[in-house]
């Protein structure tokens, strides 16, 4: 599978999970869906085969309310039935709406709350630092999630630690829960904080796959700082008109024109090789 | 008891390398025979007892046992929701450990009085709770969270308690101690405030008047069949705990009280009475101004018995 394809198929779940389920945060679903599947399909060593290997990257989603996006990788990955996925939300389901480690392979820990999953996250690279492992552990943050405390906190003891093993990645998406981040608690000059903090800066486009792919890679060049990726993204990313609007936090795509302009819009640009997991239930 | 915690938690890790201790950037002096035989196994955190819980959290999910170490609140309420969900959720094996439970630090003012935190961490799921009263039981809770598997949380004073026990050989999480066999009035106390208790017993001792006695190490799980016996066989329970009254180790006992028939004792806590302290005074001051003292417990034991 290639990167884009998983891409694919993580919004095309997305936009299913969140309109069955009735489901809020289809913006940083859609946002964050090109990073974790370069991530799944590129980067991190994880398979349902090494889950349990000591050795094996580490991913963490910290801002866990897209996890949605996770559970979508996992499955086209092989961790789980895709099927599954329809009981997102669902009564007696194992797929909370902020992802959950409980009995579901390839997750790592449960989040939900921010500014939590990558202090947590800081803690595991921490260990491969003092083990001389050789893992990576990658913290998916959101922008918004910046405002927590506990994660400059974390961005302090990650480089007194240098722990060159640990790769954040900013789901930069400019929006938070009530308005733009710049006019809640702004964040810019973003990159230049991190850097103030010792790490390792990359500033790219959080679409574009070969930038991610490449920012990943080098990353593992770091010889004694984390590194940070602020992966500039657009919420609600491929649907017209879920991009850049605020409403998009919490809406989910409603029966109809929203349900059924998202289809248009994402099968207008599926990759080729890929089909899509509910046609036939559709028809 | 801190250096008890500190000596007793040296040894173990020397033997287990998979023990840390992740320190609040307190511990000055107390933690330096630790740091100094084993610095590989030490890590300052900082100021910053949100990350420090979060990042005990991530190395126990790796396999560590981590000890947080901090002062007062800082390790517990400061962070409760990182406890929480980061640890007790995960059943991480994370032992949250406070130096100066109740008014140990009392000149410092009402930020450093811990006089919540049993209430407040017994309500977690899977949380061990546990607040030895003297230098030996300190040492066994040391060794008795080490053991015992997820989350734990240890409230220690800090020093200059009294030796209660001369040793203690079957210490369990989880079990009260009988301290002294006596009649119609039973004293449950938790933590270093057994100091009271003692004084307590000894004057009342000296007017014929000798209660039951037994320490609780452990407020979570609380050791209910000790709570029932004695509710059948006494006329009184004295919870004594140097803590606030809502939620805290009366409270535990009371829980235990109240879904059970035909008992004999009634309850009396002693405790704080649901207040902030904004004195100024040293811990057995502050004890005294608050009613939670030798004298006090002496009254409530006095009111209470009848020959």
């Amino acid at each position: 599978m290639k990167s884009e394809q998983l891409a694919w198929l993580i919004k095309r779940h997305g936009i299913e999970m969140t309109h069955l389920s009735h489901g809020s945060h289809i913006g940083s679903i859609l946002s964050v869906a090109d990073i974790v599947a370069v991530l799944y399909n590129d980067v991190a060593n994880i398979t349902p085969l090494n889950i349990k290997d000591e050795n094996r990257d580490r991913i963490v989603l910290s801002k866990g309310h897209a996890g949605a996006a996770i559970y979508a990788a996992l499955a086209e990955k092989g961790f789980f039935p895709v099927e599954e996925l329809k009981t997102h939300y669902a009564d007696g389901s194992r797929l909370s709406g902020h992802v959950s480690h409980k009995g579901i392979p390839g997750v790592e820990i449960s989040t939900g709350s921010l500014g939590h999953g990558a202090c947590m996250a800081c803690g595991i690279a921490l260990n491969a630092k003092l083990e001389k492992m050789p893992y990576y552990t990658y913290a998916i943050v959101g922008d918004g999630e910046c405002d927590e405390g506990s994660i400059w906190e974390m961005a302090l003891f990650a480089n007194h630690f240098k722990l060159n093993q640990f790769v954040v990645i900013v789901d930069h998406n400019k929006m938070q829960s009530l308005d733009y981040c710049e006019n809640t608690l702004a964040l810019s000059p973003f990159a230049e904080k991190w850097k103030a903090f010792g790490w390792n800066v990359y500033d790219i486009d959080g679409h574009n796959h070969d930038e991610l792919r490449n920012a990943l890679n080098d990353a593992k060049k770091s010889q004694d700082k984390p590194t940070v990726i602020i992966a500039n993204t657009v919420k609600g990313n491929g649907i017209s008109f879920m991009e850049n609007d605020i409403l998009w936090h919490y809406r989910f795509p409603h029966e109809g024109e929203e349900y059924d302009g998202a289809l248009k819009e994402l099968h207008a640009v599926m990759p080729e090789g890929v089909t899509d997991p509910y046609e036939e239930v559709k028809e | 008891m801190r250096d008890t915690f500190v000596k007793t938690l040296l040894e173990i890790a020397k033997k287990d390398k998979n023990v840390y201790i992740v320190t609040g950037d307190l511990g000055f002096g107390v933690l330096r025979p630790f740091w100094e035989e084993l610095p590989d196994q030490i890590i300052n955190a900082g100021i910053a007892e949100q990350n420090m819980t979060s990042i005990a959290a991530g190395l126990a999910l790796q396999g560590k046992i981590v000890y947080t170490y901090s002062i007062g609140n800082f390790p517990t309420l400061r962070c409760i929701e990182q406890i929480r969900n980061d640890c007790a959720y995960h059943d991480a094996n994370v032992k949250v450990v406070c130096v100066g439970g109740g008014f140990v630090y009392g000149s410092l003012g009402m930020s450093h009085h811990a006089t919540e935190d049993i209430a407040i961490m017994r309500a977690l799921p899977n949380v061990t709770v546990v607040a030895p009263g003297d230098l030996v039981e300190a040492a066994c809770a040391t060794k008795a969270i080490y053991e015992t598997p997820g989350t734990c949380y240890l409230r220690l004073g800090r020093g200059g308690e009294k030796q209660i026990h001369e040793s203690i050989e079957n210490f369990e999480i989880g079990k009260a101690i009988k301290i002294q066999d006596g009649e119609k009035i039973a004293i449950f106390s938790t933590g270093a405030i057994f100091d009271e208790v003692d004084e307590a017993c000894k004057t009342l001792s000296e007017e014929g008047i000798k209660p039951i006695v037994y320490t609780f190490p452990t407020v979570k799980p609380i050791d209910k069949d000790v709570i029932l016996e004695c509710a059948r066989e006494y006329d009184t329970i004295i919870t004594v705990e140097e803590h606030n009254l809502s939620g805290g180790f009366g409270s535990a006992v009371a829980e235990v009280l109240s879904e059970e028939s035909n008992l004999k004792a009634k309850l009396v806590r002693v405790a704080l009475d649901d207040r902030y302290s904004c004195i100024v005074g040293s811990q057995k001051y502050l004890r005294q101004q608050y009613s939670i003292d030798s004298k006090a417990i002496i009254e409530k034991v006095k009111e209470n018995y009848t020959k």
